[in-house]
């Protein structure tokens, strides 16, 4: 404290010095700045400011290309029948957004049973913008890392176990609407669970987040976000592997092979029986007319 | 007294001496002094089989059943025909470690650890895919061209049981290998059984030794699949054969063929090659389909887990109807007592198919009865010249169709982008109204080509020549059709309908008639109506008079341009004029 004493008496002795004004001034801003610096980023205050102005643009973009169906605030239109024209988007969160929109379903070209994959509207940008737009329309899902759904960081016996489990976990859970190789099957009223493979890893996990049109959403709690990678992993595995037993006639069960032994099988044969019968035997250089 | 023996010869070396017979003629007279083969095979290497490529759709059938049996056996080396829990250790990576059964992990084994045994599970899956649908081909043609008729119904019987042990034979080896498809169609095979009212589910108990799936129906199925059916089959198969070579085969009508002979080639050498040539194209083509189609996966579809199923979950082709028809049905369900019908599954997959299958065995003794026909028959009857025998199986062809239509209906719907219940609600009117329609398009569609064959008969075929009579008239110039033709296409019976009274016995007495006999006699009427009947000789005989008349009008212009032609611009008129001018 004695010292603190001196110091300060010290000190004070100067403070009417000719450079203590200057000296002060440039204590206190150094001071200030450095407490901003160390409490405001300029970086996260910039981010602050993107994140309202691109809500801001997303809110923009909803109201032109979405808000017809969805309603102003994405609540929600119904029709006069007390069906949805388009539904609330409160709690669908961005992950929603980001699989609609990117993978051309939102906006729909027109009503009907399903919204069909089709060529993109919006640009990454501007579906980020509507995503983060719908984000604050409630708490839901965000956007999944790749890290969520990859199994590259794992090693290759862990990969390979990750890829029976998600086998099993695909023929649980979803083989009953997409088929046994994901090609798809037919739903009630003109839906239908559309092909999953060739789908990109990312809109398969958010289409397992938030469960689109017709699909159920399989919660973390349902299926533990492992769970869902390692369905994907399975589903990258049937794109990856080969036809082990050869063409595979569109993966679509028995109908199609039915029709193959019909029309290859059946139809090479009777056109074999066709030409053995046209070439019939003869004793000389002259045919023979039965 | 001394005989002079000196003028005969020592030796007989003038006479005819047996040449030492070659390797072939050895072995063969080898078996022949210990088995009298000589005599069995004298006359049937020369049996006469006459040459037309629908008399080979039935060859499709025995070869491919013959693929089946070589695979088959290839397969039993390795499958395990048993239900034992084991955990797969096998090459598939996507599987390893899974809990499944025995059968299904020695099914994987084959497919990926035994040398050619995909290609061998392949083969033998398309070969019964190609074997039933060989056997309804070779049914159609046989029905189509009247064949099954006096003396072959038995014939057609034996044939239709072989399509029924056929269709069983398929849908137990579907089952074998206990994947998540083939355990599908056992609990949907269990939930058929128990739809039959009182004895159901006593009978699902009885197959499956206790409540599904217990740990007995693989082996059992295994057993109906390598030697209960393929035993019966066979020996099907083998009375099937010695009944066509006892009837003979029949043939189509032309000039020299009788319902006495059979005109054709014999057995050997030349049906032998045929014959043997085709069963290695048979093959062949089983197996390029075996190696490049892709049939079965069940390593996709994973081992059966009732907590499993797959969308386009399907049987193979031939029970597809039937499943058809279960998609189709409208869910008519009652209880009485504390006990369940469920019409909506007994209807479609239990009634359905026996009446069908009924229907079809019954085909020939239904047609006879109406028709009253019990010649016998050796020449082939063209379809058109039995409308209502055609019209009929194209319209029971048509109910098939529309039904294996609604057993795809999910697959229809996805591949053609339309609406599932829109596709079921379709074809549950058109399987009632399409057979109907079909019915009535086909047979006036025969009994037009009937009028055709008759004009062709009467006014000769259409030459494409236009004629212009002097009145300034157009017409198209007819000429006969050849003699052989004329021959082929009058070579059939005129249609006879069926009477009461119109049956005698030996004494001439009319047999009493029966409370049917009306009924009887109304659909002989309605069998035959508006058919087209041969020209009588007379009616030929008049119009080849009217050709020659005709022709004798028309002779003079044979060779001359038509007057008028010289002005067509192309030729130098100086000088012309019409001719008539």
């Amino acid at each position: 404290m004695r010292i603190l004493n001196s110091t300060a008496g010290r000190l004070s002795r100067h403070r009417r010095g000719r450079l203590a004004g200057a000296l002060l001034l440039l204590v206190g801003l150094v001071a200030a700045g450095g407490l901003y610096t160390a409490v405001m980023t300029p970086a996260s205050a910039e981010k602050t400011q993107d994140l309202a102005s691109q809500v801001e643009e997303g809110r923009k973009l909803f109201l032109v290309g979405c808000s017809t169906c969805h309603g102003t605030n994405g609540e929600g239109i119904l029709t006069d029948r007390g069906n949805n024209l388009g539904p609330s988007l409160v709690g669908v969160g961005a992950a929603a957004v980001d699989f609609q929109v990117s993978t051309g379903r939102m906006p729909m070209a027109q009503p009907g049973a399903q919204a069909p994959r089709k060529d993109v509207v919006y640009s990454e940008e501007e579906t980020a913008a509507l995503a983060a737009y719908v984000a604050t329309l409630g708490p839901g899902p965000a956007i999944p890392d790749e890290s969520d759904y990859s199994i590259e960081g794992l090693d290759s016996e862990a990969q390979e176990a990750a890829i029976v489990r998600g086998g099993q976990l695909f023929l649980t859970n979803c083989t009953a609407c997409h088929n046994f190789e994901g090609s798809g099957g037919a739903m009630p009223n003109g839906g239908y669970a559309p092909t999953v493979r060739g789908v990109d890893a990312k809109y398969i996990y958010e289409a397992l987040l938030t469960g689109p049109q017709n699909m159920p959403s399989f919660s973390n709690g349902n299926l533990t976000p492992d769970q869902k990678r390692d369905i994907i992993a399975y589903i990258n595995s049937l794109n990856e592997s080969a036809g082990v037993g050869g063409f595979g006639m569109g993966s679509l069960g028995p109908v199609a092979e039915g029709l193959f032994a019909w029309i290859v099988g059946i139809g090479a044969l009777v056109g074999f029986a066709v030409w053995i019968a046209a070439h019939t035997t003869r004793s000389n250089k002259k045919k023979v007319e039965a | 007294m001394s005989i002079d023996t000196s003028k005969v010869a020592t030796s007989n070396s003038s006479a005819a001496t047996a040449k030492k017979p070659g390797k072939a003629g050895a072995v063969a007279n080898w078996a022949d002094e210990r088995l009298g083969l000589g005599t069995a095979m004298k006359k049937n290497l020369r049996k006469v089989f006459p040459d037309h490529w629908s008399f080979m759709l039935g060859e499709i059938a025995l070869w491919s059943f013959v693929v089946l049996l070589l695979t088959g056996v290839f397969l039993t080396l390795w499958y395990h025909p048993s239900m034992a829990e084991v955990v797969y250790e096998g090459s598939y990576d996507p599987l390893r470690g899974v809990l499944m059964s025995d059968a299904m992990a020695s099914t994987l084994h084959i497919s990926f650890d035994v040398r050619g045994g995909v290609l061998m599970r392949q083969m033998h899956h398309w070969a019964a895919m190609i074997f039933i649908a060989s056997m309804m081909v070779h049914l159609l043609r046989v029905y189509f061209t009247g064949a099954y008729r006096k003396p072959r119904e038995l014939n057609w019987v034996i044939g239709c049981l072989l399509l029924l042990l056929g269709t069983l034979e398929g849908f137990t080896g579907y089952s074998l290998p206990d994947d998540l498809l083939s355990g599908t169609g056992i609990r949907a095979a269990d939930g058929f059984m128990k739809s039959i009212p009182v004895v159901g589910t006593y009978l699902s108990f009885f197959l499956f030794g206790g409540e599904f799936p217990g740990d007995q129906i693989i082996p059992r199925l295994y057993m109906i699949h390598v030697l209960l059916i393929p035993g019966i089959l066979l020996a099907l198969i083998a009375a099937h054969m010695l009944l066509l070579v006892y009837h003979k085969h029949t043939q189509w009508p032309g000039p020299g063929r009788t319902e006495e002979n059979v005109v054709g080639f014999p057995m050997l050498p030349v049906y032998a090659a045929k014959a043997g040539g085709f069963f290695f194209i048979v093959f062949g083509v089983t197996a390029i389909m075996g190696g490049l189609l892709s049939i079965n996966p069940i390593w996709k579809y994973g081992p059966y887990d009732p907590t499993k199923v797959t969308a386009g979950s399907q049987p193979d082709w031939y029970m597809g109807w039937p499943d058809g028809a279960l998609r189709i049905m409208p869910g008519w369900e009652f209880h009485l007592g504390g006990y369940s019908f469920a019409l909506n599954v007994f209807l479609p997959i239990i009634v359905l198919p026996g009446l069908m299958f009924t229907i079809l065995l019954l085909l020939p003794f239904i047609e006879s009865w109406i028709t009253g026909d019990k010649r016998e028959h050796h020449l082939l009857e063209r379809p058109r010249n039995a409308p209502t025998r055609t019209a009929l199986m194209v319209s029971l062809m048509t109910f098939y169709g529309l039904m294996w239509a609604a057993g795809g209906n999910d697959i229809i719907a996805i591949t053609l982008n339309s609406d599932i219940n829109q596709i079921t609600y379709f074809i549950r009117v058109a399987v009632f109204v399409g057979p109907a329609i079909a019915f009535w398009v086909t047979r006036r569609w025969c009994i037009s080509l009937q009028r055709h064959d008759e004009a062709k008969l009467l006014h000769g075929y259409e030459t494409g020549v236009i004629m212009r009579s002097p009145e300034g008239g157009y017409s198209e110039r007819h000429l006969p059709i050849s003699e052989n033709a004329a021959y082929t296409l009058t070579a059939r019976d005129r249609d006879v309908v069926w009477t009461p009274g119109s049956e005698t016995d030996e004494s001439g007495v009319a047999a009493p008639g029966g409370r049917l006999d009306g009924l009887r006699a109304k659909l002989s009427t309605l069998w035959f109506a508006d058919n087209v009947q041969k020209p009588t000789a007379q009616e030929l005989e008049e119009a080849r008079h009217h050709a020659e008349h005709e022709h004798a009008l028309t002779a003079a212009l044979d060779g001359v341009a038509a007057d008028g032609h010289q002005f067509d611009g192309h030729h130098a008129v100086e000088g012309e004029s019409l001719r008539g001018s």
